[in-house]
């Protein structure tokens, strides 16, 4: 097991530090001057170069290379060049919605799939397995945008029992926080959770078939005993990947719902520093994502090795 | 019937705080400012939060772009029109309690145009040999050569004055002596000012005024129909307003901009080099199709690069009459009967790329082929803006009273025309009222007949207003909320 983690640890590792490389290179390459974009049409061009100068643009890319991961390092990720806080000020402020939303939505779409998947791979070819098959077909096709006007159209418009958007700050209270990322998170939620629970079915029906399940039975566990005790271990290993992938999309790719419900998250940050060319922000958010997708297969890994016990001789 | 008091209980909790009198203001607007500092940046977004509101400058912008007394009560300009002598007004503080005297005023005006100054708007005091303290109660302001926009420029949101104690974090605690105090910055949610109840004026109405931040269009929607925003300014989704206008909960204000849209053309590009060119796309252009198409009605067609509520304003869009049949002639007779082929680079907002397909497909009629590329800001002003590589592009100029451009030859469109250049320099140094009118005529009228671009529109600012709020500006003189004198109706 050891041995498992530590080569796990050594390609994290590697993969942050190539990482960090192309990150940097692609927005180097990315045309726009920060100064420039700040300063607009009327700007004289010696304002344009004194803010340049101010903001450290004119020192070398490679040296920018260093100061910038020396600084992840200790855990400093710059200034922003437009918004003139430190960086990690703002990743932390964002993060604490963006990683409240993402786990809302995560578990909301684990509660929902689970129960779900279960019943239908149990129950194969019923009519019971049909109707769900066919809502979360229905799921996975409804875009997730789409879904969250619907919601705010209904339940902010209509019903008035939420706001369109926003976020008040956990300043205001945990209710009042949890209830500006309930619409968001049951918009994220919903695809995530039709894709796990068809994922979850399918992987189930394939364990189903298998020899040991018919022993299991033959000493005389009931079905559902022998699901619990057998099934579910064996069809973990996809559904742990498809979650380890889904909660990398919903605290990175969460940008479209940010839009929708106008949610300060990390997704809008990112967005927004992309088009000022706040370099800074778009190469340490990334930075951090990256990280994050990168721990969470780690974690993935590591879950994968304790349902099956086979995986960790193999390493 | 259990069930029933449960839901009921939970709807209650859920719709939040039981309606209070309305003293707030909570304004959605599509950008936030990237800071908050008016005398280093370009974004308009900070003008909109802080100008008037928090900041106040030596004059100020009324609702119409009058320029009146702001910070500076009354002023005296010398006979060579070198001199302006400015008299501030008694007991003015700023929000942290220190006084508002001369020396912030040497201070304000001496930062903006100082050597490594980061003011965007740079050229407004550059005319401006030195700036003294006579006493604390009075500023003089000596000029190299006579400005007739002088009290104009001081009135930008760009010279606002304020105050070396404060001044090391103005970015993100802005302290002014305006009606409103800053209060609080959600960053990427919303700003929050509170009344500043020491103000030297008239107090404003509204106890607290909150800034949202919604860039979406269908998010701005959601917003103003759930009622979360009382007011929209520049309301993106001009498509929804007649469902608004429709609704007796809101109020539409459409009001004119200091945005003149234009088809900036590259005149050191061929063929645009020939005024006939120039001339032909003019003609080839319907703007009423393009402010019914791309901007759903809202706008005023211009012949010229001028803002039409402007009392100087001369109508010269009968000089590009939509003319297809002679678009077509004068190309002919420049030698391109068969047409040619030119780039047309669009910048993000919805007036340049609806607008530019509309264009495009105009242009195609006539023979002229376009390339069409969709650019980012950031893109546009490297390539375009300064790279000059473009052939066509559209780009509203939002700056009040910015004809002056056009003397510039190093300026994006490249036009140079010597004749222009002197006039703008005589109209600089003239301080005559009448006479500064006739020059502003001439002005419209020689690049008008020069076709340095294609005018098309004079943008309309769309406002969306609860019903019962009072006192929003319709027009937008300059890029500014001014909420000091918005309130509530009983």
């Amino acid at each position: 097991m050891a041995h498992y983690v530590l080569t796990r640890l050594l390609s994290l590792a590697i993969s942050l530090i190539v990482a960090s490389i192309v990150i940097f290179a692609l927005i180097e390459i990315i045309p726009g001057d920060p100064a420039a974009f700040m300063l607009g049409i009327n700007a004289q061009e010696d304002t344009v170069a004194a803010l340049r100068s101010e903001l450290g643009l004119d020192a070398s890319p490679v040296a920018r290379y260093f100061e910038w991961v020396g600084g992840m390092v200790t855990g400093d990720f710059g200034t922003s060049y437009t918004y003139r806080t430190p960086v990690t000020e703002m990743i932390g402020e964002r993060l604490w919605i963006s990683l409240p939303l993402a786990l809302i939505a995560l578990a909301l779409s684990t509660l929902i799939a689970f129960p779900v998947g279960i019943l239908a791979a149990s129950r194969r070819g019923s009519m019971t397995d049909t109707v769900i098959m066919g809502f979360t077909q229905l799921g996975v096709a409804i875009p997730n945008f789409w879904f969250a006007m619907l919601m705010v159209l209904v339940f902010a418009i209509n019903l008035r029992w939420f706001s369109a958007g926003g976020f008040p700050g956990w300043d205001e209270g945990l209710v009042a926080g949890l209830k500006a990322l309930t619409l968001p998170a049951v918009s994220l939620a919903l695809p995530q959770a039709s894709i796990l629970a068809r994922v979850m079915r399918s992987a189930l029906v394939d364990t189903l078939d298998e020899d040991f399940m018919r022993t299991a039975r033959a000493k005389g566990l009931t079905r559902g005993q022998a699901i619990k005790r057998h099934a579910l271990r064996n069809a973990m290993i996809p559904v742990l990947t498809i979650i380890g992938l889904q909660f990398s999309f919903l605290l990175a790719g969460a940008i479209i719902i940010e839009n929708v419900f106008f949610l300060p998250g990390l997704g809008r940050l990112i967005f927004q520093a992309i088009s000022q060319r706040d370099l800074i922000v778009v190469e340490s958010v990334v930075m951090l994502l990256v990280f994050a997708v990168i721990v969470v297969n780690f974690a993935v890994d590591i879950a994968y090795a304790i349902v099956d016990p086979r995986l960790r001789r193999q390493a | 019937m259990k069930l029933k008091t449960l839901t009921s209980a939970i709807a209650l909790t859920l719709a939040g705080g039981v309606a209070q009198a309305e003293t707030g203001l909570i304004v959605g607007i599509q950008l936030e400012p990237p800071h908050l500092d008016p005398t280093s940046a370009a974004a308009g977004a900070i003008d909109q939060v802080l100008y008037s509101n928090v900041f106040e400058g030596l004059t100020r912008f009324g609702p119409d772009g009058s320029v009146n007394p702001g910070l500076a009560e009354s002023w005296e300009i010398s006979e060579d029109g070198l001199t302006y002598t400015f008299k501030l007004r008694d007991g003015v503080t700023f929000h942290d309690g220190t006084a508002m005297d001369a020396s912030d005023v040497v201070f304000s005006l001496d930062r903006a145009r100082a050597e490594d100054s980061a003011n965007a708007q740079k050229a407004l005091f550059g005319g401006i040999e030195s700036v003294e303290a006579v006493d604390p109660n009075t500023v003089r302001v000596t000029l190299s050569a006579a400005n007739g926009s002088f009290l104009f420029n001081m009135a930008w949101g760009d010279a606002v004055i304020v105050a070396t104690e404060s001044i090391e974090n103005i970015k993100t605690d802005p302290v002014g002596t305006g009606a409103f105090k800053f209060s609080n910055w959600v960053q990427g949610d919303q700003i929050e000012l509170v009344r500043n109840e020491d103000y030297w004026g008239t107090p404003a109405s509204l106890e607290t005024a909150t800034f949202k931040f919604i860039s979406d269009p269908t998010a701005a929607f959601a917003a103003m129909m759930a009622e979360d925003v009382d007011v929209f300014y520049s309301y993106p989704a001009p498509e929804n307003l007649p469902q608004f206008e429709a609704d007796s909960r809101f109020e539409v204000l459409v009001g004119s901009s200091e945005g003149e849209t234009i088809l900036s053309t590259n005149n050191l590009m061929e063929p645009f080099t020939d005024v006939r060119v120039r001339k032909a796309v003019a003609h080839a252009i319907d703007r009423q199709a393009i402010i019914d198409g791309a901007m759903f009605g809202l706008g005023t067609p211009i012949g010229t690069h001028f803002a039409p509520h402007n009392p100087d304003y001369v109508d010269l869009t009968a000089n590009s009459q939509y003319d297809p049949d002679l678009a077509r002639s004068l190309l002919a007779e420049a030698g391109y009967a068969d047409g040619f082929t030119t780039t047309l680079k669009l910048p993000p907002p919805s007036y340049a790329r609806r607008g530019g397909e509309i264009i495009a497909s105009q242009l195609r009629a006539v023979g002229i082929q376009t390339e069409i590329s969709n650019l980012e800001w950031a893109q546009w002003l490297e390539q375009v803006f300064r790279g000059k590589d473009f052939g066509l592009t559209i780009v509203s100029h939002t700056e009040p009273f910015d004809i002056g451009i056009y003397a510039r030859p190093d300026y994006y469109f490249q036009y140079d025309n010597p004749d222009f250049q002197t006039l703008i320099e005589d109209l600089t140094a003239e301080t005559d009222p009448a006479t500064r009118s006739e020059m502003i005529a001439t002005a419209q009228t020689i690049i008008s007949n020069d076709y340095v671009n294609g005018y098309l529109f004079q943008l309309a600012v769309p406002t969306v207003v609860k019903a019962g709020v009072e006192g929003i500006w319709p027009d937008a003189p300059t890029q500014a909320i001014d909420l000091t004198a918005v309130s509530w109706s009983k």
